[in-house]
Order: structure tokens, then sequence, then C-alpha cells
């Protein structure tokens, strides 16, 4: 067994693990994160997809040890603490960027990491971006819709910061 | 799936490390960023006794200057090696080849010097490393050594690296007024090559100066394209002079048939590949 801790959607968990746990099990079978789904043995689909120290990562193909030490966001910790959705969230209920949902929290982790670097991305760069997370029911042109969706209310939202007020001035029309 | 059991141990410096492989031998595996070895653990295609993560190093992270080459830290991410201005200024055919790996996740975690001591048929960037002429900084139970890449890539899946390396950083000898280009043809988003070609050329007037080419998956290691190379030395720029040297694309290559494609596919596409990649990087 080996004592890792990590923070999980803002909260910190100490844990011994078994070094070959994955990060996905011990997020599900551990922590009770069941929004992170398994959906290949592969490392292929995506659909595991967390923040790992800010960036995406497929969460079953990362060892539990090797996120000692690290801040994790899962599906479950996107929505703010009155349970108002996350932008990414909202744009594909709305845009109805799902139809089984199982590929869903992957797509959203991953369209969250996208936008981070690039805000206001083309068609391309969102399939691009996307293209290590798999869909086998939307053909894929509602997410496409709900990254864009996402991107341009994400820029044009009710700063919070001074800073942001001014670089959001920039770009709302 | 789940891996097999194994003993983990994450390591305090190079030293901490090469001590623990060395008592493990045959037994004990580096662990970088586990985007190969991950998957084969999952698939129980690898199980080794022992595990030493080099995650907690941070001196084998980044990208140095280090005079006339740069100096590449095992550690460096693909995605941390794409974006790195040194790269781009001085071997931007490394930015190339590191962004068509895998995906945004595989290159968050996946590292340049994990895919070098990998050394899988289909990987990117070993085909890179060897036609810039890039040297293996290796500290092992006898010390330190440096491998140049045309040692490095032994076989299939190996390398010179035995029990108890670790491959520590990447000298790549910069290249001044050259142009580049990474080739590659695969199937679907996300895959690796079927076949690749990595290729830099520095022009000098109307015509070639100088060239160099190596093949990805076209062999069990990659494969410089020597002859390639020599016809196009002194050649005009010209796309019928560079289609003919691409026609030497298969002087020291013997594709492999899997999954993905058949050796006679593979035969037909490294010639059209080579000269796609040189007429790319020379601006032809
Ligand atoms: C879905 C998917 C798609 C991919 N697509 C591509 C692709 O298109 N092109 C491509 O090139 N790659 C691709 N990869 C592989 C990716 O590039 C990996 O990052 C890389 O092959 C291994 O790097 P790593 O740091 O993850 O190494 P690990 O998986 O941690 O290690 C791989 C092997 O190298 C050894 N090793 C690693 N680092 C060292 C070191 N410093 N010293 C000694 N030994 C070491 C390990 O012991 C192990 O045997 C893909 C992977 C996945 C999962
Ligand atoms: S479950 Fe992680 S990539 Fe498919
Ligand atoms: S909605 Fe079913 S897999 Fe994407």
């Amino acid at each position: 067994m080996t004592r890792i801790s990590m923070t999980v959607d803002g909260v910190r968990y100490d844990d011994d693990v078994e070094p070959r746990t994955l990060l996905v099990q011990h997020l599900r079978d551990r922590l009770g994160k069941v929004g992170t789904v398994v959906g290949c043995d592969t490392s292929n689909c995506g659909s595991c997809t967390v923040l790992l120290s800010g960036t995406s990562v497929k969460s079953c193909s990362v060892l539990a040890v090797q996120a000692d030490g690290a801040d994790v966001t899962t599906i479950e910790g996107l929505a703010g603490a009155d349970g108002e959705l996350h932008p990414v969230q909202t744009a594909f209920h709305e845009q109805h960027g799902l139809q089984c949902g199982f590929c869903t929290p992957g797509m959203i982790m991953a369209s969250v990491d996208l936008l981070t670097e690039n805000p206001d991305p083309t068609d391309e760069e969102i399939r691009e971006g996307l293209e290590g997370n798999l869909c086998r029911c939307t053909g894929y042109q509602n997410i496409v819709r709900a990254v864009h969706a996402a991107a341009e209310s994400m820029r044009t939202s009710v700063p919070s910061t001074p800073e942001g007020a001014e670089a959001a001035e920039g770009v709302t029309t | 799936m789940i891996p097999a059991a194994f003993d983990y141990t994450k390591a305090a410096s190079v030293e901490d490390a090469v001590t623990a492989l060395a008592a493990a031998g045959d037994d004990g595996k580096v662990l970088a960023g586990g985007q190969s070895l991950l998957p084969m653990l999952r698939l129980r295609l690898a199980a080794p006794a022992m595990l030493v993560d080099l995650g907690g190093l941070a001196e084998l992270r980044g990208v140095h200057d280090d005079g006339d080459a740069l100096r590449i830290g095992a550690m460096t991410t693909h995605d941390e090696v794409m974006r790195d201005p040194l790269v781009h200024e001085h071997a931007p055919l490394i930015a190339q080849a590191a962004e068509t790996v895998g995906d945004r996740q595989i290159r968050h975690l996946g590292t340049f010097g994990g895919s070098l001591a990998h050394a899988d048929p289909a990987g990117d960037l070993p085909g890179v490393a060897l036609a810039l002429d890039a040297v293996m900084s290796v500290v092992g139970p006898s010390g330190v050594r440096d491998v140049p890449a045309s040692d490095f890539f032994v076989d299939y899946f190996t390398t010179a690296l035995g029990p108890g390396d670790v491959l520590v950083s990447v000298r790549v000898p910069k290249l001044t007024g050259w142009s580049t280009h990474y080739e590659k043809f695969h199937q679907l988003a996300q895959s690796w090559s079927v076949v690749g070609v990595a290729a830099a050329v520095r022009r000098s007037n109307g015509s070639i100066a100088e060239a160099r080419v190596a093949l990805t998956n076209m062999g069990v290691t990659p494969v410089r394209a020597r002859g390639v190379e020599e016809a196009l030395t002194g050649a005009p720029a010209t796309a019928d002079a560079v289609a003919d040297a691409a026609a030497r694309a298969l002087e020291g290559a013997s594709p492999l048939t899997d999954g993905t494609a058949s050796a006679e596919y593979r035969t037909q596409l490294a010639p059209v590949l080579t000269r796609r990649a040189v007429m790319a990087a020379g601006g032809v």
C-alpha cells in the first residue's frame, strides 16, 4: 500500500492505495466520483477524462499514485456550489450535444481544457481538440455546436474581477 | 482491466532511480508518462515486478540551450516540447512531430524520453531523433554515457538501454538555416503513423545543399533514408528532382505487415510521403 493525498473537486482525500490502482478506479470506487466513466480498455475513448493539475488526462491511463499531491477536477466538480451548471455543461444541454450521454463527462472535461487554451476555436480546432474523445451516438455535429456556444457564453459572461471586465469588453459584441 | 500487482517507488533522484532499477534487474521498469506503459499493463502485455516513477524529478523536465545544441529533458511532455520556443527556433521538426502524437490528453502526460525509450516502430519521435542526429544521455549502474540515435534504436521495441539504465536527456544539434517538415499518414484522428517521414532541408539559391530524411514505421527501427539524402544533395529544388530522389526511399527499409497495413501498402506510401515531406520542408 502507498499513502497518497489528492484534492478532488475541492476536497482533500488521504488514502492508502495499491500501486496498481488506476486513478479512475480510485475516483469511482474509493471516492464515489462515479460521474467519471470508463468506456474502453485501450486509452482511446476519453470518456474517463478529468483535469489533473489543470490539464486534461485520461484517468484510466494514470495510476492513482501518479496523482499523489495533485489537484483533480472531475465532471462532478464543475458546477458551482449553488448547483449552477458550468457554461460547457449548459451548452451541451441546450445544444443537445449528447444522445446516450456516456461520452459526455469526458467530452465536457476535454472541452473545458480546450477552451482554457483557446477561448474562440474554429470548427476544425474543436474537432482536432476533441480527437481524444469518441462518441458513438451524435455524429459530433451537436458537440461542435455546443463547444461553440460554450465558448461564446464564456467570452461574453459577466466578469467577476476588474481585470476580467477589461478583457471581456474587447470581445463583447 | 487492472494491471497485475507490482511494487512502486517514486525516485527522489536519478541515482535513486538507477539503484532501484538495478536492484530489480529484468523485473524493473521506468514509469515516465505512462501513456504507453499503462495501456500495456492494463492489457497485461507487460507485468513488471517493480515500477520506478520518474514523475517527481523536475531536473528531467524542460528544454535548455546548450550552445550549439538543445538539451531536452527526458520527462518533458509532448505538450511542453511542441510549445517550447527554443524547440521552435532550433529544432522545429520535433515540435511538428510531437503535435501529431495521439491527442491532447496523451500529449499532456506522454514524454519525449518515454517515446524514444519505448521505441515503437510506429512512434513519431524516434525517426525525428534519427534525422536530427540526436544523442541520448543515459545514466546507468556503470555511470553516464552518450548514445547516438543511430546506435540507440536496436530492434522492435528495443533500444540500447539495459536494466538499470535511465534516459535522462537528449542532445539535439541546432539546425541553422534549415527548414523542416514531418509528414504523417494515419487513418484515424488520434492514431499512430502507418508511415511517417521526417525531413530537414537546407537550400542554397535554387538548389538543395543538404537534406536529412528518416522514415517512421518502415522497419523494426526508424530508418535513415541515406539514398534520398544523397540524391537530394546538390539537386535543383524542383518537383521533378525531389520526386526522383524520393523514389530511393525504400533503400534500407524493410516494412512490416501489421493490423494497420501491409508491407506492400507501406512500400507504396513511403516514396509518396517522402516526396511530400521534402517538398514541404524545402518549400519546393
Ligand atoms: C491512444 C494513444 C495514442 C497514441 N498515439 C501516438 C502517436 O500517434 N504517435 C506516437 O509517437 N505515440 C503515440 N502514443 C504513445 C505516446 O507517445 C507515449 O507518450 C510514448 O510512447 C511513451 O511515453 P511515456 O512518457 O508515456 O512513457 P511510458 O509509457 O511511461 O514508458 C514507455 C516505456 O519506455 C520506458 N521509459 C520511459 N521513459 C524512460 C526513461 N527516461 N528512461 C528509460 N526508460 C524509459 C518505460 O520503462 C516503458 O518501457 C499514443 C498513446 C496512446 C495511449
Ligand atoms: S476509458 Fe479511459 S480512454 Fe477509454
Ligand atoms: S452520446 Fe452516446 S457516446 Fe456520445
